[in-house]
C-alpha cells in the first residue's frame, strides 16, 4: 500500500502511522461541554466507506496529513496536509 | 442426538448415514422475545445462556452470512485468563471457569487445551509490570508463575537465548491458558442452542432497526420484518454498522488485525508464546500448523486483509525470538474486523433506547471472552441488570472517565489498544 | 523411466542424488519427482489422515501428494514439493509422515478404521473422561499431525528482502505472459516479468505444440534472448508471485539456484500488472482415484516433454474434454503402450492410434497397493478391467484466479468451460491475459497477453507498436463437466487431507451447507496445496448434493499467500540483533571499557553500573554510587532523554499549549519542570523545558516517551494550532549530555568550563551557553538526583571525550561515573517518577501534580482531566512506603492491602510502582499508588508479591524521603 505525501511523493505504507479519523482536527472549544469533548475523543462514525483519515509521515518529512480512503477497498482518494 | 465414541462407532459401521442436522434452517418467524443480531461466537453464546440459564427461547440469532463467519472463524484461538484491571480481571476469570466446563456443558469437543501460556519480559520495567499483573491474577484466583530467564529456558528452550535483539529476562506462566478450536466453538453452541429451540436464522440482514418512542419494537431484514421486545447488538467489528440503523454512535474504529498459520509440522511449541518487545504470539494447533499474529496494521478498515508491513514485522519477530521456526512455511494469512474502543475493553450494556442492548467492544481479544460474554449479555437480557463479573463493562465510561480499564496504558486512541 | 531423445535436459550432465536413503541418479534441470519417476520411484509420500501411499499427481507448485523434507540440520526444509525441488549434486530428500518406512508404514492402520475417522469426527469425541484430553488424546493426535517436521536448530538468516519498482509486472513467463513483456519492453517500459519455475515458457515446454513454425521451446528460446538483450526489462525466474496488495504491491518470493538456500522476498510497487499465471489442471473424482500412477494428464504431458520422463510403462486417459486425448498421442509417439482413453462424454475426438476411445465412459474402481495396476471402468458398450500402471486424467482446467480475488472479490462461473474466471477488475491495475483469464488456447494466450500490455500501457501513457503474432494452436475448448463417479469404494478430493466425495455428502447432511462450512468441518483445502486441484470439483459435489449449481454455491477465500513462504524468507534480516536498530550513546565505548553491564532502554543502550574492584555484586556497585553521589560528585550520560529545539515568536505559547503550567513566564536562562499530558487528560511525559533566549526553548522528553512527544508536538503545530509562528526540531542526537550530581559538582565543572560559575552567576534551574576548552556547549543546573547538579550538553562528536574528562575529574574528588541503577535508587529517594509510575493510567492528580495545572489557560488534556472519573478522590495516589523492617522483601508489582484484609482483588487498594534499596537512609523504600493515599501518611498497609512470596508491613510515606524540603539542590 502507498500514500502519496504531498511534499514526498507516493511512498510505502510503512513510512506513515494512523492516528485516528480526521475529526480528531477540529478540537472543541474548551467550554464546548461533555457531550461535544466525549464525541471529538470517542464516539466514531466507523464508516464501512470513504473516510478522512489523520497520517504521519514520521519516516520521512513528519508531515500530518488527512487522507481520504476507503476502509472497504483501502482505495486512496486524495492526500492533503493536515 | 448425544455425540460420544459409542454413536461414531454405530454410525460407523452403518455408513455414517444416520447423522443429523447440526442444526435446522427454521423460518424466520415475525416476532420473538429477543432477537440477536450476529451469528458469531459471542451472538451463539448469548443465544444458548438465555436457554440454559433462564429458560429463554423464544429467541433468534440473525446472521447475515453463515453461522460463525466472522471473527470467531478466523482468530488465533487463545484462551487465557491474565488481565489485570479491575472489571477485566473478574469477566475473564469467570469465562476460564465456563471454558473449563464447555465440552460437557455444549456435548461438542471445543478441544480446549490449557496447556499453559507464556508472556515473556525484556527488562526490569517490563518484568515489574508483569508481576503486577501476575498478583492481580492470583488475588483474583487464578494461577500466575514468575519465571526466571532459566525457568523461562526450561519450559521453552528452542528460543534465541544467544543474541536476540531484546534478550529475555524471564516470563510470566500462566498454567490454564491456552487454546481451544475456533469453529468447533461456534458450532457447539449453535447446536446446543438450536436444540433447546433457539431459531438460528442464516442469510438474514439486519437492514433497520425500528425504535417508537424511545423503545426499540423490531427489525428489517433481508427476510422480512422481525418485530421484537429485545434486540441486542453483537456484531464486533460491524458494531458501528448496526447501531447507525438505530441512530447511535458509537466509541468504536474497526480495524484490521491479521494472522497466519505455517503448514503442518510434527509437535515443535507446547505452550501459547507472547513476545514482549514487538507485538507477537504463537502456538501450534492440533493439526500442526503454527499459529500467530502480531500487530493490528493501525489504519481503521473493514477489509479484512492487511498489507506487507505489518506482515513483515510479525515475520521478522519470529526470527529474531525463535529462528527454529525459520524453515516453517506460512501457508495463509487472514484478517478480521477488530471493534477498537478508546481504552481497550469491552462493551455489555444498555443503550439510551429501551430494549436495545449494546456487546461489543472486543477489540482483538473476543474469542477468550466468548462464554463470559454470552453468559453476561444473557442475564441482562433476562433480568435488565448487569450480571457482577461484567458490571464495569459500561457504555458511558468514556464521557465520565470512572472506570476506564485500559490494560496498555496507551490512552484514548482507539488503534493502540 | 527415462525416454531416450525426450525432453529438454542434457543427458550427459548426471547429478547424484538421495532420496530415502537411497542414491539414485538424475540428470541437471530434472525436479525431485521427474528424477525419482525417470528411476521407476512412484511412491513418494502418505496422506495425512489415513497414510494412504501417495504419488506424485502433478509437475508444478500445486503438488499435494510428493511433500518431502530436504536437507538436514539447519537447512533442514519440510513440506517441500517434489515437482519444485530442483536437483543439485548431493540432495538428500526423506519422505514425511511415516514410520517405520514409506513402503512400511505402521499408522496405515487408520485407514482399516475410516468409517470411525470421517469428516469432524474430532468433535463428537474424545470428550470423556475430562482429563484425558489433554494427558491422553491430545498429544497422540498432535504426534500424528503434521507431516513435516523442523529440525530444531535455529535456521540460518541468509535471505534478502528488496523492494522493486516498475511500470508493468508481468506475472507468468508462458505464451501471454511472454508477449506481454515483448510488447511492453520493446515499447521501452521497465518491465518485470516473474516466473515461478527454474525456465520460462509455461505450456511450451510442456507440451508438443508449434508456435510461429518451429516447436514451441525454441520460439521461447528466441522470445528469451529478445528479451534479456532489452536493459529496461528484468526477468526473474524462480520467482513466485505471492500476493496482491493495496496500491499496486505486490509481495513475490524468488528462490536461489539449486542447492542455494537464499531467497529474495521481493516488495514490487508496480504502476500496472499482468497476470499470464496459466491454469492448473482438476481430476475426477472416482473410486480408487489416489493410487500412486493415477495422475494429472497435463503433468504426465509435462514430464514427457519438458523432463524427458515417461510416468510409467502403459497409460490410460480419462477426461471430459478434448485436450487431454493428446496425452495418448504423445505418450504412444514416445513409444508407451496406450492402453485406451476414456471419455466422460457421448462424444469424443477419434483416436489417433490403436487404442480404443471410449464414450459415456468411467473409472469405477482401480487397483495396486503401492502403485496403479488395474482400472475397473465402464463405457457405453459395456465394462472391462485394463492393466496399466499409468492413468492420466482431466476434469478440465481451473484458471490461476487466485491474485486477483487477494483482495476479496469471487471468481466468476462460467459454463461453457465449466471453470472459474477473474472477476472484473477486483484489483486496481491488474489485467489477466491468457489460460488464468479461461482463454485457453496458445493463440488466445498469445493474443490476450499482447491486448492486456497494450491496454496497460495505454494507461501509463507509453505508447507501443502492433506486435506480430505468431501462429499458434488455436482449437476450441471443448468440454462437458463430469466430477464425480458415484459407486462403491472412496472417491477423493483432497488428496492431501484424505477428504472423500462422501465426506462433503456427509458434510451436507449435517447441514454444513456453505461451502466455508464444508471447507472448514472436512478440511477440503486446508492442506498445503490450499486445494488447488480440489476445491473446485469439492464445491461442484457439494452443489449437487445440496441442490444448488456451481455459481450458487461459490468458492471459499482465496488469501496470500499464493504458494507457501518460509518465515525466514519473509522475516529476513529480523534474527539476532537484525530485528530493531539499535541506538548507542557516545560514552557507550568507554562504558563497555569500564566493565559496565549495559541494560536496553528502549532502543538504547544504557549502563546498569560501574563496578570497581572488589565489587561482586550489583548491589554493591550500586550502593557505592549512590553514596558516591550524595557525598561527592558523579558523572552520568543522559543524552537518551528527548531534546527538541522549539524557536519562533510563538513558542511560548506554544509550551503553554501542550505543557499544564505555565512556560511563557519563564524568563532567558531560566530552566522549568513542565508535565505533558494527553488530551484525555492522563499524563503522557515529563521533562524540562529551557528558555535559551527570548523565543527559543530547549525542551526535554523522557527517553521512551520522545518519539510520541515529538509527532504529539508536529500534531499540534500543523493541525490544532497552526495559527502559532514557530518551527522546531529533535535534537536529540545532536548533543551528548551528562549529568554531574554531588556537592562537588560545581567544582568540578569549574576545573573544566572556560569560565567558572558560582550561585550568583548559575542558580538553581538556570541555563546558558558554556565553553569547554573553546568547545561551546550549553550548561543547565537542574536535577534529578535531588543533589546540587547540573547536566552539561556539547556537540554529539565531543560527546566520548567530555564523558571520559568528566569521569577523570569526578574521580579526583572522590566520585566516578554512576548508571541507570544508582540513577533509579537516587530518585527513588527523592520522590522523582518514571514512567514507572506515569505508565499511561495515570493524572496529575495521582502523582500529587493536580497544581500544575494552571488555572487560567487551556492546554492539551485540561478539559478531559476534570471528567469526574479522573477527579475522583478515592482514586489511589502516589505515596511512598516503608516497610517496618527496613530489610524486609519489597517488590515492584506487588499489591497493596490493609493490614488483616485477605489479599484477593475485593480488597486490592493499590499497587507499588518502584522498589530500591536506600543507602542513604538504610532501608528498603518504595513508590506506590494506594487508595487516597494522600490522607493516610503514617498508617500501614500490607505489601503481597505472591509471585514472590512476600508479604510485608509498611508505613505510609510522603514520596520524598530525602532531603524533603530541597536544601541541598541550592547554594
Amino acid at each position: 500500500m502507498r500514500l502519496t505525501c504531498p511534499f514526498c511523493g507516493a511512498r510505502d505504507l510503512r513510512e506513515f502511522s494512523y492516528t485516528g479519523a480526521a475529526v480528531l482536527c477540529d478540537r472543541p472549544a474548551p467550554d464546548a461541554g461533555a457531550d461535544v469533548w466525549d464525541s471529538y475523543l470517542h464516539l466514531r462514525d466507523n464508516p464501512a466507506g470513504v473516510t478522512r483519515d489523520l497520517w504521519y509521515h514520521g519516516a520521512g518529512c513528519c508531515a500530518w496529513l488527512v487522507v481520504e480512503r476507503d476502509t472497504v477497498s483501502h482505495a486512496v482518494l486524495s492526500v492533503v496536509l493536515g | 442426538m448425544r455425540y460420544n465414541a459409542l454413536r461414531l462407532l454405530k454410525e460407523g459401521l452403518t455408513g455414517n448415514r444416520g447423522w443429523v442436522p447440526v442444526w435446522r434452517d427454521p423460518v424466520p418467524q415475525a416476532a420473538y422475545d429477543i432477537v440477536i443480531i450476529g451469528g458469531g461466537g459471542h451472538g451463539l453464546a448469548t443465544a444458548w445462556y438465555l436457554a440454559r440459564e433462564h429458560g429463554i427461547t423464544n429467541v433468534a440469532v440473525l446472521e447475515r452470512g453463515y453461522l460463525g463467519g466472522g471473527n470467531i472463524g478466523r482468530n488465533t484461538t487463545i484462551v487465557r485468563a491474565n488481565y489485570f484491571l479491575p472489571g477485566n480481571a473478574e469477566f475473564y476469570s469467570h469465562s476460564l471457569k465456563l471454558w473449563e466446563g464447555l465440552e460437557a456443558d455444549l456435548n461438542y469437543n471445543v478441544m480446549h487445551s490449557q496447556r499453559g501460556l507464556i508472556n515473556l519480559f525484556h527488562s526490569d520495567g517490563q518484568r515489574d509490570a508483569f508481576v503486577r499483573r501476575g498478583n492481580a491474577m492470583i488475588a483474583q484466583g487464578d494461577d500466575a508463575v514468575l519465571l526466571d530467564r532459566d525457568g523461562v529456558r526450561r519450559h521453552l528452550p528452542y528460543l534465541d537465548f544467544d543474541n536476540p535483539r531484546f534478550p529475555v529476562y524471564g516470563g510470566l506462566l500462566h498454567p490454564r491458558g491456552g487454546t481451544a478450536r475456533h469453529d468447533a466453538v461456534a458450532w457447539g453452541y449453535a447446536r446446543a442452542a438450536d436444540r433447546r429451540g433457539v431459531d438460528l436464522i442464516q442469510q438474514c440482514e439486519v437492514t433497520g432497526i425500528d425504535v417508537q418512542g424511545g423503545r426499540v419494537t423490531g427489525v428489517q431484514t433481508t427476510r422480512g420484518a422481525i418485530r421484537a421486545k429485545k434486540v441486542a447488538i453483537v456484531t464486533a467489528g460491524r458494531s458501528g454498522q448496526v447501531a447507525a440503523l438505530a441512530g447511535l454512535r458509537l466509541p468504536i474504529e474497526s480495524h484490521v488485525l491479521q494472522a497466519f498459520v505455517t503448514e503442518g509440522l510434527k509437535p515443535v511449541i507446547d505452550h501459547v508464546v507472547s513476545f514482549g518487545m514487538g507485538h507477537f504470539y504463537i502456538s501450534q494447533s492440533d493439526k500442526g500448523g503454527l499459529v500467530f499474529g502480531g500487530d493490528l496494521d493501525f489504519y481503521a478498515s473493514y477489509a479484512q486483509r492487511g498489507n506487507l508491513p505489518m506482515m513483515e514485522h510479525v515475520m521478522e519477530a519470529a526470527m529474531t525470538l525463535m529462528p527454529v521456526i525459520g524453515h516453517a512455511n506460512v501457508l495463509r494469512s487472514w484478517g478480521g474486523i477488530m471493534d477498537m474502543t478508546p481504552d481497550g475493553s469491552p462493551i455489555i450494556d444498555r443503550t439510551d433506547i429501551d430494549g436495545l442492548y449494546l456487546d461489543c467492544g472486543w477489540c482483538y481479544g473476543g474469542f477468550k471472552a466468548v462464554p463470559a460474554s454470552g453468559f453476561a449479555l444473557a442475564h441482562l437480557l433476562a433480568t435488565d441488570r448487569p450480571h457482577e463479573t461484567a458490571a464495569r463493562f459500561r457504555l458511558d465510561r468514556f464521557r465520565t472517565g470512572a472506570g476506564l480499564m485500559d490494560e496498555e496504558g496507551t490512552g484514548a486512541q482507539h488503534n493502540l489498544h | 523411466m527415462r525416454v531416450p531423445g525426450r525432453g529438454l535436459l542434457n543427458a550427459a550432465q548426471q547429478v547424484r542424488f538421495n532420496f530415502d536413503g537411497v542414491a539414485y541418479d538424475g540428470l541437471a534441470g530434472d525436479s525431485l519427482a521427474s528424477a525419482l519417476l525417470a528411476n521407476g520411484v512412484r511412491l513418494m509420500g502418505r496422506s495425512f489422515k489415513y497414510h494412504r501411499p501417495r504419488g506424485v499427481v502433478t509437475a508444478g507448485s500445486d503438488e499435494p501428494n510428493a511433500l518431502v523434507t530436504v536437507g538436514r540440520g539447519a537447512a533442514q526444509r519440510p513440506n517441500a514439493r517434489a515437482p519444485m525441488v530442483e536437483l543439485f549434486e548431493g540432495l538428500e530428500a526423506v519422505s514425511q509422515n511415516r514410520w517405520p518406512s514409506l513402503a512400511v508404514d505402521a499408522m496405515q492402520v487408520n485407514d482399516l478404521v475410516s468409517p470411525f475417522l470421517s469428516a469432524g469426527f474430532y468433535y463428537k469425541t474424545f470428550m470423556w473422561p475430562r482429563a484425558f484430553w489433554e494427558k491422553l488424546y491430545e498429544p497422540v493426535i498432535r504426534r500424528a499431525a503434521g507431516l513435516g517436521a523442523l529440525s530444531g536448530v535455529a535456521a540460518a538468516d541468509e535471505s534478502d528482502k528488496v523492494f522493486g519498482f516498475c511500470d508493468l509486472l508481468v506475472i507468468g513467463g508462458g505464451p501471454a505472459g511472454l508477449m506481454a513483456a515483448l510488447v511492453a519492453g520493446r515499447a521501452g517500459a521497465d518491465v518485470i516479468l516473474a516466473d515461478e519455475r527454474d525456465r520460462m515458457g509455461g505450456r511450451l515446454l510442456d507440451e508438443k505444440e508449434g508456435v510461429g513454425g518451429m516447436a514451441g521451446h525454441a520460439w521461447v528460446a528466441g522470445v528469451l534472448d529478445e528479451l534479456d538483450s532489452l536493459p529496461n526489462l528484468r526477468r526473474l525466474v524462480r520467482c513466485t508471485v505471492t500476493g496482491a496488495y493495496d496500491g499496486g504491491t505486490y509481495g513475490a518470493v524468488q528462490r536461489g539456484a539449486p542447492g542455494v538456500a537464499h531467497e529474495t522476498f521481493w516488495r514490487i510497487a508496480a504502476r500496472r500488472a499482468v497476470l499470464c499465471a496459466g491454469a492448473l489442471e482438476r481430476g475426477i473424482a472416482f473410486p480408487g482415484n489416489d493410487r500412486p500412477g493415477v495422475m494429472m494428464a497435463g503433468a504426465v504431458r509435462g514430464y514427457l516433454h519438458r523432463y524427458g520422463v515417461a510416468a510409467g510403462r502403459s497409460v490410460a486417459v480419462f477426461a471430459n474434454n478434448d485436450h487431454a486425448h493428446c496425452t495418448a498421442r504423445d505418450m504412444a509417439a514416445a513409444g508407451l503402450r496406450v492402453a485406451c482413453v476414456i471419455d466422460t462424454r457421448p462424444e469424443a475426438p477419434a483416436s489417433t492410434g490403436d487404442w480404443p476411445v471410449y464414450t459415456e465412459g468411467a473409472v469405477t474402481g482401480t487397483s495396486g497397493r503401492l502403485g496403479l495396476r488395474s482400472i475397473s471402468l465402464r463405457h457405453a458398450g459395456g465394462q472391462r478391467d485394463v492393466f496399466v500402471d499409468t492413468l492420466a486424467v482431466s476434469g478440465g482446467w481451473n484458471p490461476a484466479v487466485h491474485l486477483t480475488c487477494h483482495m476479496g472479490a469471487r471468481p466468476v462461473w462460467r459454463d461453457d468451460i465449466a471453470a472459474f474466471v477473474p472477476p472484473e477488475a477486483a484489483v486496481p491495475g491488474l489485467r489477466v491475459a491468457g489460460a488464468a483469464a479461461g482463454v485457453f488456447t496458445t493463440h488466445g494466450a498469445l493474443s490476450t497477453g499482447v491486448r492486456a500490455a497494450h491496454d496497460a500501457l495505454d494507461d501509463l501513457g507509453i505508447s507501443a507498436t502492433p506486435a506480430d503474432l505468431p501462429e499458434a494452436e488455436d482449437a476450441a475448448c471443448c468440454i462437458t463437466a463430469f466430477w464425480q463417479v458415484p459407486g462403491k469404494g472412496r472417491a477423493w478430493l483432497d488428496l492431501q487431507n484424505d477428504v472423500t466425495t462422501k465426506d462433503v455428502a456427509l458434510a451436507a447432511r449435517e447441514n454444513f451447507r456453505s461451502v466455508e462450512h464444508m471447507k472448514r468441518y472436512t478440511t477440503q483445502g486446508m492442506a498445503t496445496d490450499q486445494g488447488k486441484g480440489s476445491n473446485v470439483t469439492a464445491l461442484a459435489v457439494l452443489a449437487d448434493a445440496t441442490g444448488r449449481s456451481i455459481a450458487a454455491t461459490g468458492t471459499t477465500t482465496f488469501r496470500p499467500p499464493y504458494t507457501p513462504v518460509a518465515i525466514a524468507t519473509l522475516g529476513a534480516g529480523g534474527s539476532g540483533v537484525g530485528f530493531a536498530p539499535q541506538r548507542f550513546t557516545t560514552s557507550h565505548a568507554a562504558s563497555i571499557a569500564m566493565g559496565a553491564p549495559m541494560v536496553e532502554a528502549g532502543l538504547w543502550y544504557r549502563p546498569g553500573y560501574f563496578p570497581r574492584r572488589g565489587e561482586t555484586t550489583w548491589r554493591q556497585s550500586c550502593d557505592r554510587e549512590v553514596a558516591m553521589v550524595r557525598g561527592a560528585v558523579g558523572v552520568t550520560d543522559v543524552s537518551t532523554l528527548g531534546k527538541i529545539d522549539i524557536q519562533g515568536p510563538d513558542a511560548a505559547a506554544f509550551l503553554d499549549f501542550v505543557y499544564t503550567n505555565r512556560f511563557s513566564t519563564l524568563p532567558p536562562g531560566r530552566v522549568r519542570y513542565g508535565l505533558m499530558l494527553r488530551e484525555d487528560g492522563h499524563v503522557m511525559d515529563d521533562g524540562t523545558s529551557a528558555c535559551l533566549s527570548p523565543g527559543h526553548y530547549l525542551m526535554t522528553t523522557t527517553t521512551a516517551g520522545a518519539a510520541a512527544v515529538i509527532k504529539h508536538l508536529d500534531f499540534v503545530a500543523q493541525v490544532l494550532r497552526s495559527d502559532l509562528n514557530l518551527r522546531f526540531t529533535s535534537v536529540t542526537e545532536h548533543w551528548a549530555q551528562f549529568a554531574i550530581a554531588g556537592p562537588k559538582a560545581r567544582h568540578l565543572l569549574n576545573t573544566l568550563l572556560d569560565d567558572p560559575i558560582d550561585n550568583a552567576t548559575f542558580p538553581f534551574m538556570a541555563c546558558g551557553a558554556v565553553t569547554l576548552a573553546g568547545v561551546k556547549g550549553r550548561l543547565f543546573r537542574i536535577s534529578f538526583s535531588g543533589e546540587h547538579a547540573y547536566e552539561i550538553a556539547v556537540p554529539a562528536r565531543h560527546g566520548a571525550a567530555l564523558f571520559r574528562l568528566l569521569v577523570a575529574q569526578a574521580e579526583t574528588l572522590g566520585g566516578g561515573a554512576y548508571g541507570m541503577e544508582a540513577l533509579n535508587v537516587l530518585r527513588l529517594e527523592k520522590g522523582h517518577i518514571t514512567h514507572a509510575e506515569i505508565d499511561g493510567r495515570s493524572t496529575a492528580g495521582d502523582i500529587g501534580m493536580a497544581r500544575m495545572l494552571a488555572p487560567q489557560k487551556d492546554c492539551i488534556g485540561k478539559v478531559m482531566a476534570a471528567r469526574p472519573g479522573l477527579s475522583d478522590p478515592a482514586r489511589p495516589r502516589l505515596v511512598g512506603l516503608r516497610p517496618l523492617d527496613p530489610t524486609a522483601p519489597v517488590s515492584a508489582g506487588a499489591h497493596l492491602f490493609a493490614p488483616g484484609a485477605a489479599a484477593v482483588r475485593e480488597y486490592d487498594e493499590g499497587y507499588v510502582t518502584s522498589v530500591g534499596w536506600s543507602a542513604t537512609l538504610n532501608s528498603n523504600l518504595c513508590l506506590a499508588f494506594l487508595t487516597r493515599g494522600a490522607d493516610r501518611i503514617g498508617e500501614q498497609v500490607r505489601l503481597v508479591d505472591a509471585l514472590r512470596g512476600h508479604d510485608t508491613l509498611c508505613s505510609v510515606t510522603d514520596p520524598v524521603a530525602h532531603d524533603p524540603k530541597g536544601e541541598r539542590l541550592r547554594g
